[in-house]
């Protein structure tokens, strides 16, 4: 058993154990991963509003030496260098927008997901908003550092409260303290302010609804966040939940779905890899994430559906006949779809929609077949 | 009729040389939504602890171990289409199977009600 006492814990804590949460380790964290049940949560999310306590996560600014300057091309050079270690197009982000992307290492293996975005003020032009895996931050932090200094500074803003407020009210509950998130779309961010308090407001999540993430306060945040749980739109939301949506969605959890092993092209995330950037083939592992592009990956991520009531969880193999040819990396239950799902990596000729396969669990063949992804509908505002 | 209970939070219902077997309110609550039930075949044969069917959450599986020794006479077939009887009803229509007691002196090894309701307020 863990050592709770050696885990750090989030600027909410107090509020979950307040609030009644079963708490489990997670990242290092003492973290709550359900509230009233994780089937209640869910749904709650997908009909009206759940509020998920990310702050585990890895917020950080990383900002060019000498700091932001009022001028476009700062936010060029300060693109340029973390592009040496993503392969999307950070140079060609809008003011405001924001995107994901992936850390690689020279091997074209995934080291981490993120989401990079850029400021929209004109005078804080050279800094980059970055949100890293809570699991993975201090390797992500440490790359950044090594690689990057000292033409860019690092500062991790972790001790921060970071919320996701996610389902199809966020917009309603969130407007009376931030009008401005009527005017965002998805994957876009502002700072706006609460009295003083400056908060980023970004238009994204991870449950395939609609809503926002929120970087707070530590001390001003706690009793903003209480008083969002007030409102009876609101409900808490534990990590059992937050795994749920998210694969019922599609995407992908790192050191799950994804690792150092798995190149985007795997991944099924090609779509990461911008057009520009796959011209210049300027990143980490681009000569065989290129050539698989051009010629197709040996494995690929799928969408995974049980035929029948039986999860078949990560780890479970997948056969063709008498052959194995991938492995669960995601599974469990939908609530929302009221059915088990799942997602894995087989062998490419056996990626298509509809692919009949063989999962055994415990022993015992089930039959599944690829299913299209994602199982529910995104719900996002565009 | 006896009700005895394991420290893994079964229930074991005795009349005669059979036993009707069970998770408890406790494991059900402490599982959430049930899922999914893998139930044993009738015919199999389980020594106590075996593991004798799973029962699946939302997050995770769990396995449910035999007990008592003994050979399985009847599987409760209703929760494959409805799941969450396990938790609706853990110590009635929840059940999982019936068992052909092969040892009886084994039910004296656990608890009875009292026993267990002490057991779970430890925990």
């Amino acid at each position: 058993m863990t050592d709770t006492l050696t885990l750090a814990k989030t600027p909410l804590h107090g509020l979950h154990t307040k609030l009644g949460a079963k708490m489990v380790e997670f990242a290092g964290y003492d973290m709550p991963i359900q509230f009233e049940g994780v089937k209640a949560e869910h749904l709650w999310t997908r009909e009206h509003c759940g509020l998920f306590d990310v702050s585990h996560m890895g917020p950080c600014f990383l900002t060019l030496a000498g700091g932001p300057r009022n001028d476009p091309q700062a936010h060029i050079e300060i693109a340029k260098l973390i592009e040496t270690l993503v392969p999307g197009d950070i140079q060609g982000l809008k003011p405001g927008q924001a995107r994901l992307t992936v850390l690689l290492n020279e091997n074209g293996g995934i080291l981490d997901d993120l989401i990079i975005t850029r400021p929209y003020s004109a005078d804080r032009q050279g800094l980059l908003y970055i949100v890293v895996n809570g699991a993975m931050k201090e390797q992500d932090w440490a790359l950044m550092r090594a690689k990057l200094s000292p033409h860019a500074e690092l500062e991790r803003l972790d001790n921060k409260i970071l919320v996701a407020v996610q389902g199809p009210e966020a917009e309603a509950v969130l407007k009376p303290y931030f009008p401005e998130v009527s005017t965002l779309d998805f994957m876009e961010m502002r700072r706006m302010f609460r009295d003083d308090s400056e908060c980023l407001v970004s238009r994204c999540g991870y449950t395939g609804e609609d809503g926002f993430e929120l970087l707070l306060d530590e001390v001003e945040g706690v009793s903003f966040v209480a008083e969002l749980l007030s409102d009876e739109r609101v409900k808490p939301i534990g990590l059992g939940a937050r795994d749920s949506l998210r694969l019922e969605a599609g995407l992908c959890l790192y050191g799950h779905d994804l690792d150092s092993c798995k190149t985007p092209v795997e991944a099924n995330l090609t779509w990461l890899i911008q057009k520009n950037r796959r011209e210049r083939a300027d990143f980490p592992g681009a000569e065989r994430i290129l050539s698989q592009i051009e010629n197709g990956p040996v494995i690929k991520r799928v969408g995974i559906q049980p035929l029948d009531r039986a999860p078949a969880r990560e780890g479970t193999e997948i056969f063709a006949g008498d052959r194995k040819i991938g492995e669960i990396t995601s599974g469990g239950f939908g609530p929302t779809v009221e059915a088990p799902v799942a997602m894995g990596y087989v062998e490419r000729e056996f990626s298509k929609t509809g692919t009949e396969l063989t999962l055994m669990v415990r022993g015992k063949p089930r039959a599944a077949k690829v299913a299209k992804l994602p199982f529910v509908p995104h719900n996002y505002k565009r | 009729m006896t009700v005895k209970f394991t420290e893994d939070h079964e229930w074991v219902k005795v009349e005669g040389d059979t036993a009707i077997v069970g998770i408890t309110k406790f494991a059900a609550e402490q599982l959430g939504d049930v899922v999914f039930v893998e139930l044993p075949e009738v015919g199999a044969s389980f020594d106590k602890g075996g593991d004798m069917a799973v029962v699946e959450s939302v997050k995770a599986a769990s396995d449910v171990y035999a007990p008592i020794s003994g050979e399985i006479l009847e599987a409760n077939d209703a929760l494959t289409d409805a799941p969450e009887t396990v938790n609706s009803a853990p110590e009635g229509e929840g059940w999982f199977a019936k068992i052909k007691l092969s040892d009886s002196s084994e039910l004296d090894s656990l608890m009875d009600e009292a026993a267990y309701k002490a057991f779970c307020d430890g925990q």
